[in-house]
């Protein structure tokens, strides 16, 4: 059986999922966000796959792009788990339930 | 030269209002006094240079004009401006007589805490009213019709805090957008009919039969302004209420320069009204009527300058009277010495006012001629003008103008003979009141004017004696001439004017004489001729009633229409619309509210649901 | 052949590590686990013919996001998580039907889609060259506002981590 481009995308696919379970269910804040960097690479995955099927370095360009975009949504996305681990000492989201109108 | 007039007056209220604006009441009265009362003073010494200059041009060629900018050019406006021996006259006076008013508020407003105020609004009112006589075109003749506008709101309602003051104000504006309405069509309808605004272009518009219609109509519509502007039937209302402003205010503009714009502009387009012999028949009728209804109006005021306010009013209609019949230069000249008279008579009575520490009511005066003199004197002065006693300046201008009336038609000088009739009894009637009759003031030492009031009164007593002297006659003809062409021809003979002028001369004296009789020794016959006519009298001292009849046919059913519109239509289908819509927003959301709970995961939840939404559309495409 | 083998192991390292990641209850296990799931990417990456994008995987995730991560687990004393799931979730079965719906709908449509070729044998990727000219012509605008992004992110983090 010879590995061909799908082999790839399923296996983005699968761990896309993984990545949208663990934001679904887990009620740690940073595992939630761990599972979010997971996705973030399942599509990286994706695209790198695509670029060498159409065989366009463009994609590679998306790639480098979104994981500087991860880097800085980490970094802000880390330093707010901080300031409310500071208010609520706790990362548990049962506890955070502010964001309601 | 020309823009340095209109530059100075400018000029000086910008400064004044800057520099009150920045320091208040910090600012010292003398600065003000000083930079108000110089550019006039500068405005006028260039006016007369003009004036020089022009009395030593040739006759054909006295005229300035200036263009400074092209200011719409789609429509062929430009800021252009030009001065011919009419306007030439009318800067004269509005200079001349608006210094030494402003001379005199330098005493007269000194106390007041508005003073830097009061000040920058008379040199814009100057400046409006400059811009207005020298335009050479229509839109821009508008514009300082509606800044003489503004001014005498602003000023009339001067003293804002008094609401009834600025109730005055408001309507003298109310009144006034009614007239300038007119103004406005009529100049629609100019420029639809002519293609153009400039006023020389207009002269020599050569009007062929199928456009006097419009004609009409255009110069109709244009009087209706002027009757705003210049306090004719039915618009005058608001000009004795506009006696609320400082007495040097009413002396300026709603006594010798603004009001009389409504006459200036027939005269400046006398070569419409010549065309228009319905136009010229309705404004000649307006001012007569206008003419002898006010002057019974002012019979029973006990106001001192509601008196001089309606007795403005008639002298209008006699200048309106003048220029209907076409005979341009007498309305002109009325005009002129009016300016001297009026100006003089409200500055004094402003004089006795401020002795008396602003009592107004004449019933409350009396007796104060031994402790007024120099006032009683000049008032006696502008009462023998504005009655008509030769040599006083009023006697020329008001005989020429019945005289040509009488040539007219011989009802008009009846009509006007009796109008002045009746204006010397009420304003002898003033005067005695004022200055002879039982004393009831509670002023312990009324004191005489002080030195620039004084000196302003001084000068206006020696114009409203000898303007009509100097003037009068040939002068102003000459001067005139190449401007108004003969348009009322003279076909009776001198011997009758001699006859009329003797009779009106005649009757006015003994008028006068009874009056001041009845009123100094005998005040128990005017008591009883009062309780005799008592309805008579109850109507003349409530005007009529028009201002009631105003009330109850225009204000109130537009009261209650905007009352209904406002209860109704607004707050019922409007606002119900309106806060319904918000109502339902709120009812939908409150229901909606339970989705957002606050659990994140929830809302990511959700957000997988519209992913996996948005996944089921693309399936198509597979 | 080898390609197979070295994908099939690779793939079956990230999904368990990605399982890992989402079901162990010890956070910092989570932690070492996802960097395992980086690394098996990294590896299909190299596979990809895209050993420039398998380093700055390695670099920037490894080596600072998830440096990052456990630095803010130790600052924050996290230690073992009794309950994995959050409590609010229940009843959890709509969820699981979701999560089943997505990975379905994803594979089937991938399945599909028919990828007529397999991977070319003479195909060796972009160089580093070809990228960095790439993102230095056409994409120098969106480069540059990244690196603005960097900087309001750091911005960001240092306001919202500060003490009062």
């Amino acid at each position: 059986m010879t590995i061909d481009h799908s082999h790839y995308l399923i296996l983005s696919a699968l761990l896309f999922t993984i990545g949208v379970m663990g934001v679904l269910l887990r009620r740690n804040l940073i595992i939630i966000f761990m599972s979010i960097e997971l996705m973030l690479n399942s599509v990286n995955l994706a695209l790198v796959s695509i670029s060498e099927y159409l065989q366009a370095p463009d994609a590679q360009i998306f790639v480098f792009f979104v994981i500087t975009v991860a880097a800085a949504e980490a970094a802000t996305g880390l330093a707010i788990v901080i300031s409310l681990f500071r208010q609520k000492q706790t990362t548990n989201i049962d506890e955070v339930n502010q964001l309601k109108g | 030269m020309l823009g340095f007039i209109l530059l100075f007056p400018l000029i000086g209220f910008l400064v004044i209002g800057i520099l009150g604006g920045l320091f208040g009441k910090r600012l010292p009265n003398s600065v003000v006094a000083t930079l108000g009362c110089g550019s006039i003073l500068l405005s006028l010494v260039f006016s007369f240079y003009a004036f020089i200059q022009f009395l030593q041009d040739p006759t054909a060629s006295r005229e300035l004009s200036l263009t400074l900018f092209d200011w719409i050019p789609q429509l062929g406006v430009a800021i252009s401006l030009k001065l011919d021996p009419l306007s030439q006259l009318m800067i004269l006076v509005v200079t001349g007589v608006g210094f030494f008013i402003h001379l005199y508020s330098v005493n007269y407003m000194g106390e007041d805490p508005g003073f830097a105020r009061y000040f920058s609004f008379l040199n814009l009112f100057t400046f409006a009213m400059l811009l207005l006589v020298l335009a050479n075109n229509l839109l821009l003749l508008f514009i300082g019709w509606e800044g003489v506008g503004l001014c005498s709101y602003l000023l009339i309602g001067f003293w804002f805090e008094d609401n009834e003051k600025a109730q005055a104000g408001k309507k003298a504006f109310l009144v006034n957008r009614v007239g300038d309405f007119g103004f406005l069509m009529a100049m629609f309808l100019i420029f639809v009919t002519f293609g153009t605004f400039n006023i020389d272009s207009l002269k020599i518009y050569e009007i062929h039969e199928a456009q006097l219609p419009s004609l009409t109509l255009i110069t109709l519509l244009l009087f209706i302004g002027a009757c705003g502007k210049s306090a004719q039937i039915p618009l005058y209302v608001w000009l004795p209420d506009a006696m609320a402003g400082p007495t040097p205010v009413s002396a300026l503009i709603h006594a010798a320069t603004m009001v009389t714009a409504g006459v200036y502009m027939v005269a400046r387009l006398h070569f419409w009204y010549a065309l228009t012999p319905f136009s010229s028949s309705v404004v000649a009728i307006v001012g007569i009527s206008t003419a002898l209804f006010s002057a019974s109006m002012a019979f029973f005021q006990n106001d001192i300058k509601k008196v001089l306010a309606y007795s403005t009013i008639s002298q209008l209609g006699y200048m309106f009277l003048g220029v209907g019949i076409g005979a341009y230069t007498s309305g002109i000249f009325h005009l002129i010495t009016h300016a001297f008279f009026k100006a003089l008579l409200f500055l004094s009575a402003g004089s006795v006012i401020h002795a008396l520490h602003g009592e107004q009511d004449i019933q409350k005066m009396g007796k104060l001629s031994s402790k007024l003199p120099l006032t009683h004197i000049v008032f006696l002065f502008g009462l023998l003008a504005i009655i008509g006693i030769p040599p006083f300046s009023g006697f020329f201008s008001k005989d020429e103008i019945l005289w040509m009336a009488f040539n007219k038609h011989p009802l008009f000088w009846v009509c006007g003979w009796l109008g002045a009739l009746m204006t010397t009894f009420y304003m002898v009637r003033v005067f005695t009141l004022t200055f002879y009759g039982p004393s009831h003031h509670h002023a312990e030492h009324p004191h005489e004017a002080p030195p620039l009031m004084a000196l302003s009164l001084i000068v206006l007593a020696i114009l409203s004696l000898g303007g009509g002297m100097v003037i009068g006659g040939h002068f102003l003809e000459q001067f005139l001439t190449p401007l108004f062409t003969k348009h009322l021809e003279v076909t009776l003979s001198s011997h009758t004017e001699h006859t009329l002028m003797i009779v009106m001369i005649l009757s006015t004296l003994v008028t006068a004489i009874l009056t001041f009789f009845i009123f100094h020794k005998k005040q128990e016959w005017a008591v009883h001729v009062r309780l005799k006519f008592l309805k008579l009298h109850t109507l003349l001292s409530h005007k009529y009633y028009v201002d009631e009849l105003y009330q109850f046919l225009i204000i109130s059913p537009i009261q209650k229409g905007a009352h209904f519109f406002w209860s109704i239509i607004d707050t019922l289908f409007i606002d119900g619309t309106v806060n319904n819509i918000a109502y339902l927003n709120g009812y939908f959301g409150s229901k909606l509210s339970f989705m957002q709970n606050g659990n994140l995961q929830r809302y990511a939840f959700i957000f997988i649901l519209g992913v996996l939404a948005i996944l089921l559309y693309l399936g198509k495409y597979v | 052949m080898a390609h197979t083998i070295i994908f099939w192991i690779l793939a079956i390292m990230s999904v368990v590590c990605a399982l890992g990641v989402t079901l162990h209850k010890n956070p910092v296990v989570s932690a070492v686990f996802l960097i395992g799931s980086f690394f098996a990417l990294a590896g299909l990456y190299v596979e990809l013919h895209a050993p420039f994008l398998a380093a700055i995987q390695i670099i920037v995730y490894v080596g600072a996001i998830m440096v990052l991560f456990v630095f803010v687990m130790m600052l924050l004393n996290l230690g073992r998580d009794p309950d994995r799931f959050s409590k609010e979730t229940k009843p959890r079965f709509p969820k699981y039907l979701a999560l089943f719906l997505l990975v379905g709908l994803l594979i089937s449509f991938i399945h599909l889609t028919s990828f007529s070729r397999a991977l070319p044998e003479a195909f060796h990727g972009f160089s580093i060259e070809n990228i960095a000219t790439l993102l230095f012509s056409k994409y120098l605008f969106p480069f540059e506002l990244l690196s603005l992004l960097l900087l309001i992110a750091m911005v960001g983090g240092v306001i919202l981590a500060k003490k009062k």
